[in-house]
């Protein structure tokens, strides 16, 4: 099981900040598939990747990332802090 | 070191006054702060999303990596969330070291960071509604000229 977050306009697109996730996915990637998979907003929310980031267990990271031993995944835009 | 994610206001005057306070070992003491900045006269409210934990995180390693780089005293960020007027003080950094440069450095260093490092996300709300900042390229570039 995941955490999976979600922050600014993904949340927004998605309808959601949070979910747990049952999921074989061995990396982001496959996990973003599964997802997009699973409804039109996730499509949506992930058709473009590269205007995305994601975080694995609060540290930035890659969507070719492994999710072995991973608790919590957020998918976010790029970060407008400052 | 201090790292604050707040959703309430700060007080700029004092916190600036109290740093570095009786550190007579530090020369200069440098500070940044960041105000909501209405352009146009268009924009009602700025809403600023974070993502609690890393946000904390992030930033204190951002900050350790500037006490790594340059001979500071003390690295000061406060950042705020929520809903902010224009005018309001959004974030400070500040910085003390013996001598100016180091100061200067790692207070450009911290902010160009958090800039694009800290999980913040900025929504401009206007009477034609509301928008997502968008992310700069020379934001990123402009981590570049650290990496040299």
């Amino acid at each position: 099981m995941l955490d999976v977050l979600y922050f600014a306009w993904v949340r927004e697109r998605i309808g959601l900040p949070k979910e747990r996730v049952e999921t074989g996915a061995a990396t982001v990637a496959e996990l973003v598939a599964e997802l997009s998979a699973r409804e039109e907003r996730y499509a949506a929310a992930f058709a473009d990747i590269s205007a995305l980031r994601v975080a694995l267990d609060q540290e930035l990271s890659d969507f070719d990332a492994p999710l072995a031993g991973v608790r919590e995944v957020a998918f976010f835009p790029p970060m407008t802090g400052g | 070191m201090r790292v604050v994610v707040q959703s309430e206001p700060f007080d700029l005057g004092a916190l600036t006054a109290g740093f570095a306070a009786g550190r007579s070992d530090m020369g200069a003491v440098v500070s940044f702060t960041g105000i909501v900045r209405d352009t146009d006269g268009r924009l009602d409210r700025m809403e600023i999303e974070h993502y609690p934990g890393m946000t904390e995180r992030a930033i204190a390693t951002i900050a350790e990596e500037a006490q790594a780089r340059w001979s500071l005293g003390d690295v000061l960020v406060i950042h705020r969330h929520g809903t902010l007027r224009p005018g309001e003080l959004i974030m400070m950094v500040a910085t003390c070291s013996p001598h100016r440069g180091d100061a200067f450095a790692a207070a450009e260093f911290l902010m160009d960071y958090l800039k694009s490092r800290a999980p913040f996300w900025k929504k401009e709300l206007t009477a034609d509604g509301a928008a997502w900042v968008a992310a700069k390229p020379e934001d990123e570039d402009a981590l570049s000229r650290w990496t040299r």
